[in-house]
C-alpha cells in the first residue's frame, strides 16, 4: 500500500509539472511548430541533457534490457558498447543536421531530406519509416508501465489508459516544454534509486563476485548453449553489429532528431555529446540489475501461463527494498516512461504535419495551422499506442519495435549520409530504402525463437547458416539489410547518373552544415520545386 | 536559388563557404577510438582479470566510457572556434 501511495503521488507531482511547463520560458505565441514542437530551440546545456538523456534512455530501456542479462547474460549487455559509440558519430554528423535546420527551419529529418534531394517521394518515405518505426516505441513505454503495476499487484488496464490520458494533455498544451521539465524530475529520481540499488543490494547478495559467480552458476544450468556472463564463439559479431547497428539507428529516430533541434547552438551538442555518457553509466548499472535478480533468485511473474520477465526489475526492488523506496523507484519508471512517451508522440506528430499534410493535404497551411495539426496528430498517436496495448498482444509490440530499429537504419542513406555527400541519386535513395526494407523484413520474418516457441520474428540475432555459410554465427538483420540498401543505393546511383536521369535540385548550400546559432537564417524558404 | 551541380559533392565552388569555417580537422580521426574500441570483443571477452568482483568483460566496457569522453572532450577542445 505504501508503495502505491509514494508511486501515486510522484505521479501526480509530475503531471501538475506537464501542465505548468506551458508557462516555463515563456513564448510570445505557442502557436508554431518551433514553440510547441521543439521548445523554441532555445535549450541550454543543461536542459538538453536532460531532454535527451530522458529522451533515448527510457522506461522501457530500464526494464528490457535488464531483462535481457536476466535472460541471456553477457549478450544483454551490448547497450552499453551501443550507448558509447553513438556520441561520437552524433558529433561529427548529426551536428551538421543541427545547422542546416537552423538555417532553413527543419523540424524533422525528412524535411531535410526533401530539401538536399529535392524529393517529396524519398522524403515520405523517411517520414512514414519514423512515424511506424515510433508507434511501436510509445507503445512499449506502456510495457514498462505495466510491468511495474503488475509487480505492486494492480492488473486491468485502466491505470494505463488513465497515465496516458494526462499525458495526451499536458503534451496538447506544453508540447515539448512538458518533458523537458519532467526529464528533471524523472532523472533525479532514477539515479537516485539506482546509486541505492548499486551500493545496497550487493551487500545482500554477498558482493559483486558472489553474483557474477553465482548467475554464471545458474546460467550453466540451462539447456543454451550461448548465454553465460560471457560471450561464447556464436554471439561476438551479433553484440559487435548490435551495439553499432543500434547507435546508427538511434540518432535517425525522429524523436532524437527532436531532442538535437531544440537545443540553442551546436556548443551545446557538442558538449552533450561529451556528457551524456554519464547515462551510459547508470545503463550499464541498470543491465546488472538483471544478474542480481538471478542471484537473488527472483521469479518473473506469471500471468496467462507465461513469465514476463520484464517484471524481474520491479520484483528485486520490491524484495530488496522498503516499501516506501520500492515506490520511489517504480515511480522513476513510471515517470520514465512518460517522458520518451511525450517527445515521441510529438516527433510522430511533427513528421505527420510537415510531411504529409503540408506536402500533401494542405501545401498553404500557416504556422498555426501546423502547431494545431501537430497537437491533435499528438493525440492520435498516443490513442494508437494504448489501442496497440489493449487490443494486441505485447508480445507483438516487441516484434513491431524489433522491426522498428530494422527499418529506422534503412533511412541511413538518405540522412546521415545526406549529411556529408550529395553523391546519391534520389531514385536509387528510394530503391536502396524498399530494398532494405524488404530485406529487413525477410530476415526477421525468417528467424525464429525457440525459447519462445516462435517460428517468426523471434530476435535481431540472424543465423547466418541461413544464408548458406557453414557457421553458427549470428549477425544483427539490421546490418544486413543495410547493406543491402547501401549496394542497392551505390549501384542506383551509378547507374542513374549513366543514364543522365533527372535529379533533384540540392536546396541547402555547403555552408549551411556549418551554420551556428547567430547566423542568418533562410526565412520562408522555397523548397526546390520537383516532380 | 544557386543551381547546384548534383554530380559535384561539397565543397560546391559556385558558394563560398561561410567565413572560411571548416569542420574538418585531423583531430577528428580521435573520434574513431571510441566508435571501433567498443566493438572489438575479442579485447575484453574474459572473466580475469576481476577488479572489485567484476569480471574483466563488464568493467573493462565501463571503462570505455570515460575513454569515449576524454576523446569527445579533447577533440571539441582542439577545433573550437577562437575568438
Amino acid at each position: 500500500m505504501t508503495e502505491m501511495i509514494v508511486f501515486g503521488a510522484l505521479f501526480l507531482l509530475v503531471s501538475g509539472m506537464g501542465f505548468v511547463a506551458a508557462r516555463w520560458r515563456r513564448p510570445d505565441t505557442m502557436h508554431s511548430l518551433d514553440e510547441w514542437g521543439l521548445g523554441g530551440r532555445s535549450f541550454g546545456s543543461w536542459i538538453t541533457w536532460f531532454l535527451i538523456g530522458g529522451d533515448l534512455y527510457t522506461a522501457y530501456t530500464f526494464v528490457a534490457v535488464p531483462a535481457l542479462v536476466f535472460g541471456t547474460g553477457a549478450a544483454g549487455f551490448y547497450a552499453v558498447p551501443y550507448t558509447i559509440v553513438v556520441y561520437p558519430l552524433v558529433f561529427l554528423v548529426l551536428i551538421r543536421l543541427w545547422s542546416v535546420s537552423h538555417v532553413h527551419g527543419f523540424v524533422t529529418p525528412a524535411d531535410f531530406v526533401r530539401a538536399r534531394f529535392g524529393s517529396p517521394t524519398l522524403a515520405l518515405a523517411v517520414a512514414v519509416t519514423g512515424i511506424v518505426a515510433t508507434m511501436p516505441y510509445i507503445a512499449l513505454q506502456l510495457v514498462g508501465i505495466e510491468a511495474v503495476l503488475k509487480t505492486m499487484g494492480v492488473n486491468g488496464h485502466w491505470p494505463i489508459v488513465i497515465a496516458f490520458a494526462i499525458l495526451a494533455a499536458y503534451t496538447y498544451q506544453s508540447g515539448l516544454r512538458a518533458p523537458a521539465l519532467i526529464a528533471f524530475v524523472k532523472d533525479v529520481l532514477i539515479y537516485l534509486v539506482i546509486i541505492v540499488a548499486v551500493l545496497y543490494i550487493p551487500t545482500r547478495l554477498g558482493g559483486w563476485g558472489d553474483i557474477f559467480d553465482s548467475a554464471q552458476a545458474q546460467f550453466a544450468k540451462t539447456p543454451n548453449p550461448s548465454d553465460g556472463i560471457l560471450l561464447d564463439g556464436t554471439n561476438q559479431l551479433n553484440y559487435a553489429m548490435l551495439a553499432l547497428g543500434s547507435a546508427l539507428a538511434l540518432f535517425l529516430y525522429p524523436h532524437s532528431v527532436t531532442g538535437v533541434l531544440a537545443s540553442k547552438n551546436r556548443d551545446v551538442i557538442k558538449r552533450n555529446m561529451a556528457a551524456l555518457p554519464a547515462y551510459s553509466f547508470v545503463l550499464g548499472l541498470i543491465a546488472l540489475l538483471g544478474l542480481m535478480a538471478i542471484s537473488a533468485g527472483v521469479k518473473p511473474v506469471v500471468t496467462d501461463g507465461k513469465p514476463d520477465t520484464n517484471t524481474v526489475v520491479p520484483l528485486l526492488f520490491d524484495r530488496m527494498f522498503p516499501d516506501w523506496f520500492a515506490g520511489v523507484a517504480y515511480a522513476a519508471v513510471g515517470i520514465g516512461a512518460l517522458v520518451p512517451a511525450a517527445i515521441m508522440s510529438i516527433a510522430a506528430a511533427n513528421l505527420f504535419t510537415r510531411n504529409i499534410y503540408k506536402e500533401y493535404i494542405r501545401r498553404d497551411a500557416t504556422e498555426k495551422q501546423e502547431a494545431t495539426v501537430s497537437k491533435l496528430v499528438s493525440l492520435v498517436v498516443k490513442v494508437g499506442a494504448v489501442a496497440c496495448i489493449l487490443l494486441l498482444d505485447p508480445e507483438f509490440s516487441i516484434d513491431l519495435q524489433l522491426i522498428g530499429g530494422v527499418i529506422i537504419l534503412q533511412t541511413l542513406p538518405s540522412v546521415a549520409l545526406g549529411l556529408v555527400t550529395r553523391w546519391f541519386h534520389r531514385g536509387a535513395l528510394v530503391a536502396g530504402w524498399a530494398a532494405g526494407l524488404a530485406a529487413g523484413l525477410w530476415l526477421l520474418y525468417e528467424t525464429p525463437n525457440t525459447a519462445k516457441g516462435k517460428a517468426h520474428f523471434g530476435s535481431s540475432a540472424f543465423r547466418l547458416s541461413d544464408l548458406g555459410l557453414d557457421t553458427k554465427m549470428t549477425v544483427y538483420a539490421g546490418m544486413l539489410a543495410l547493406a543491402v540498401n547501401l549496394a542497392v543505393a551505390v549501384v542506383g546511383t551509378v547507374v542513374c547518373k549513366a543514364a543522365k536521369l533527372a535529379d533533384g535540385e540540392d536546396a541547402t548550400r555547403p555552408g549551411d552544415y556549418l551554420a551556428d546559432e547567430n547566423d542568418p537564417k533562410v526565412k520562408d524558404l522555397e523548397l526546390a520545386s520537383s516532380t | 536559388m544557386a543551381s547546384t551541380d548534383p554530380a559535384a559533392a561539397e565543397p560546391a565552388a559556385n558558394e563560398p563557404p561561410a567565413r572560411g569555417r571548416s569542420d574538418r580537422s585531423p583531430w577528428n580521426w580521435l573520434l574513431v577510438v571510441p566508435v571501433v574500441v567498443p566493438l572489438l570483443t575479442f579485447l575484453f571477452n574474459d572473466d580475469e582479470p576481476r577488479l572489485a568482483g567484476f569480471p574483466a568483460f563488464y568493467w573493462l566496457q565501463f571503462a570505455f566510457i570515460p575513454l569515449g569522453v576524454a576523446c569527445t572532450l579533447l577533440v571539441h577542445r582542439m577545433t573550437r572556434k577562437r575568438g
